[in-house]
């Protein structure tokens, strides 16, 4: 079982597999499962992630109000202009943004690795696949890669903003992304762990200051960002750029990052963008205190 | 490791909006339902850092309450969790506590059916991933996404023996066991994470064995 991204990657490599690959005799190895079975339950997972989008298309609001209705708007954009940002990069944000509209709407989502940041993955995922036009078990994959560097942040620093701040909710969902592009444009195992590491980077002291403790604001809008930048460090990684800090060194380094960042900015609401005078008239309008 | 599938990574499908405050939540909610044997009619729920900070914007209070009703992350009832507790009288105050835990997303629920009671402290890991770190003043460690057997004994030679001689009989797999005892000699208690639901059968054999006071089970 491998415990570090040096681990995933050289076993990938000695034994000529995917890092989806990997992931996915692992899971048959710990469940007694067929290749079949663990197929089966990743798809099910990728069909509420469809459906999360699709819903999304359609146009949902949040009970608050906070939040709902930018994935619509950033599709009738696209459908005017030709973005400056590139067709990819701006489905991917609004893809992923809706998912999350869709999460703080109470609708159904799968969490990669959280409900908070469950908008990166997917959000990217259905975008480069109009690029890249990959085949269903291609897509699958892609969530294997994707879990599989998730599962080495979860052991080795932490997923969650409560934990480790936004930087381990977004942050850890940007560079899984980043790491599940690569493999799905046909990088190498090195490769996925350069890009995973050049978006960690760009994430790390990331903090979580969720105005009225809700999962609504900036969260709908760091999935937009976290999804830009995983585009961003794939195709870096695609050109051959590498992290000068290994990878594992970028988790570490997240990992006390997080340790050091006092309570305030660990989702309870207190911090940042919560504690702006607009943060705390919105949180009144609400919640009435 | 704490985290070892993929699935606890990509997944769960939950109803939104945050995996360790609402799904976690749940989660932590069923496994005192579990615990417990039978649907609870009244809780008091004890809410500490960020859950106690945030658990009104997070639905955690509503989470909690489903997990008590047997919802599973993904019930799309989980929203309207605590007006169908009221509806079903079921009795649920929250306790925003402002005491330091070790973990920012503890609860510490006390519940019962009238018959039963039961008290049991939970910590949402992230991603939705639970633990249960302490039942009825025993310490343990217990996932609640692995089917497990919790077996109150008296601390003597051969319980543990006795238990587990029965369990590889019937070869069940032990993903993970521990014991824990108040006192040398005094009641102590034995949480064993399996690989598949035990049946219930065996845990009638279980509870006959030598030293065995009391079983509970937890099915996945």
């Amino acid at each position: 079982m491998f415990r570090t991204v040096r681990e995933l990657v050289e076993i990938a490599e000695k034994e000529n597999l995917l890092i989806s690959e990997v992931m996915i005799r692992q899971e048959m190895d710990i469940k007694n499962k067929t290749r079949e079975e663990v197929f089966n339950e990743m798809e099910r997972n990728l069909q509420v992630m469809e459906k999360a989008v699709a819903d999304s298309l359609k146009g949902v609001h949040s009970v608050t109000g906070l939040t709902g209705g930018d994935a619509v708007k950033i599709q009738d954009y696209m459908k005017k202009h030709t973005p400056l940002s590139g067709y990819v990069m701006l489905d991917a944000v609004s893809k992923a943004m809706g998912t999350n509209e869709v999460n703080a709407a109470m609708g159904v989502i799968c969490a990669t690795p959280t409900a908070g940041s469950a908008g990166v993955v997917p959000g990217t995922l259905f975008a480069v696949k109009e690029q890249l036009n990959p085949t269903r078990e291609q897509m699958i994959r892609y969530l294997f890669t994707a879990g599989a560097f998730g599962l080495v942040v979860a052991n080795n620093a932490f997923i969650s903003g409560a934990a480790g701040g936004c930087q381990a909710e977004v942050g850890s969902a940007g560079a899984m992304a980043s790491a599940a592009i690569v493999e799905m444009a046909g990088g190498t195992p090195s490769e996925s762990a350069e890009a995973f590491a050049m978006t960690l980077k760009n994430m790390l002291g990331l903090v979580c200051d969720p105005v009225a403790g809700l999962v609504e604001v900036p969260c709908v809008k760091r999935n937009a960002g976290g999804s830009a930048l995983a585009v961003v460090s794939a195709d870096m990684a695609l050109a051959g750029v590498k992290s000068r800090i290994p990878c594992d060194e970028v988790i570490g380094a997240m990992y006390r990052i997080g340790q050091q960042m006092p309570s305030s900015l660990r989702e309870t609401g207190e911090g940042g963008l919560a504690d702006t005078p607009t943060g705390r008239f919105l949180k009144e309008k609400i919640f009435g205190v | 490791m704490k985290f070892n599938s993929v699935f606890d990574i990509i997944g769960p499908v939950m109803v939104g909006p945050s995996s360790s405050h609402t799904a976690g939540a749940a989660r932590i909610g069923l496994a005192a339902r579990n615990l417990l044997g039978s649907e609870p009619t009244w809780a008091k729920i004890h809410l500490y850092g960020s859950f106690a900070k945030t658990y009104q914007g997070h639905g955690t209070d509503f989470a909690l309450a489903g997990g008590l009703l047997g919802f599973d992350t993904d019930d799309t009832r989980m929203s309207k969790a605590l007006d169908i507790a009221r509806e079903k009288g079921m009795q649920i105050e929250f306790i925003e506590d402002s005491a330091k835990t070790n973990h920012p997303n503890t609860v510490r629920i006390i519940t019962g059916d009238g018959k039963e009671r039961l008290e049991i402290i939970g910590i949402s890991i992230g991603g939705g991933k639970v633990e249960i770190t302490e039942l009825n003043g025993f310490e343990l460690r217990l996932s609640g996404n692995h089917p497990a057997i919790l077996i109150m004994h008296n601390d003597r030679f051969g319980a543990i023996a006795s238990v587990t001689k029965i369990l590889a009989k019937h070869e069940i797999n032990i993903g993970h066991m521990e014991v824990n005892r108040k006192d040398v000699g005094k009641e102590a208690l034995m949480v064993i994470e399996t690989d598949q639901n035990v049946d219930d059968d065996v845990l009638l054999e279980l509870e006959k064995a030598d030293h065995i006071i009391q079983i509970a089970k937890i099915v996945s």
